[in-house]
């Protein structure tokens, strides 16, 4: 249980935040939501976003180093930019991910959070059981350069 | 003379804006500084370990919960605990956030099919790759090349789906 103490502890800032932002400027702190702000509001109106964003942004870089935080290993980018842009437009289509619906949503006890939240977990965990039983990426990509050399080196 | 209707005294103090405007800039920064705190602590900026939760089959592995790794739900109940009980006295007790005009939050109502394709599309790529846009901007500057490709393209399919 003890391996769960900072979980529980990161969540509980995670809520804090949250609760600060709307407080004091009254906003949701969905990241997505302020991101796709960034990028389509007036930047006068948008100066919350981008202090917000700055916060997370360098407080991400500075308590990763602070607190020691294992980086991970390289992973495949014909993995990694798909993944990136399903994301970015699924967020935003969905009008928030997890920060938006799964703390915010869920926190105003919203419907709508709650069916967001059951369906992104559930098409992750779907992804993740598909994916884990399918070989690795380079294996397709040695397959396919295989396939392409055979082809045209007739 | 016209007096002006609903202005509060506040807002027509040029120096009380300005203060307020810095100081509405200097929580918003706060709160990402504490967002960004929470989200390295959980652990929820490595992907391994998010996979980690979603690959509901460790759970399997001899008795229940097996070599599953529960941190993400932890997170999500700590998260919570704060956020029902926060969100209950704010907006609800005050009439108006410390450093801004109003309250703005999301009125929407309904499930419809824009959220639900929405949250399978963002359920897909989070599966993927474990990133969230939340974790992927905090480790963007940790000097790993994964989290900027990955950022690099989600700006894009947000900017896509806002124009939807």
């Amino acid at each position: 249980m003890e391996e769960y103490t900072q979980a529980l502890q990161g969540g509980i800032l995670i809520g804090l935040a949250s609760w600060i932002l709307l407080a004091g400027v009254g906003r949701s702190s969905s990241v997505s939501g302020i991101t796709i702000g960034v990028l389509t509001t007036r930047r006068q109106s948008s100066l919350w976003r981008w202090a917000f964003l700055f916060g997370l942004v360098g407080g991400g870089a500075f308590f990763t180093w602070g607190l020691d935080i294992a980086l991970v290993e390289i992973r495949h980018p014909l993995v990694l930019v798909p993944a990136g842009f399903l994301v970015g437009f699924g967020a935003v289509l969905g009008s928030g991910s997890a920060s938006g619906h799964a703390v915010v949503g869920l926190g105003r006890r919203s419907k709508r959070s709650f069916a967001a939240v059951f369906t992104f977990a559930g098409a992750a965990v779907i992804t993740v059981l598909i994916t884990s039983h399918l070989p690795p990426i380079s294996w397709w990509v040695e397959i396919v350069l295989e396939g392409l050399h055979t082809v045209f080196s007739r | 003379m016209h007096q002006p209707t609903t202005v509060p005294a506040a807002l027509l103090n040029p120096r009380r804006r300005a203060i307020g405007a810095a100081a509405r800039l200097i929580v918003a920064f706060a709160a990402g500084l504490v967002f960004a705190a929470g989200l390295t602590l959980s652990g929820m900026t490595q992907p391994d370990k998010v996979m980690a939760f979603l690959d509901i089959k460790e759970m399997f592995v001899g008795t229940f919960p097996g070599r599953w790794d529960a941190s993400l739900l932890f997170v999500v109940l700590g998260a919570l605990a704060i956020a029902l009980l926060g969100y209950s006295l704010t907006p609800r007790a005050s009439l108006k956030p410390w450093f801004a005009r109003a309250f703005v939050l999301s009125t929407r109502r309904g499930i419809d099919t824009r959220l639900i394709a929405g949250a399978v599309v963002f359920g897909i790529g989070w599966g993927l790759s474990g990133y969230s846009p939340a974790t992927a901007l905090a480790s963007l500057l940790t000097g790993q090349i994964d989290t900027v490709m990955f950022v690099l393209a989600m700006l894009p399919g947000m900017w896509v789906a806002g124009k939807l």
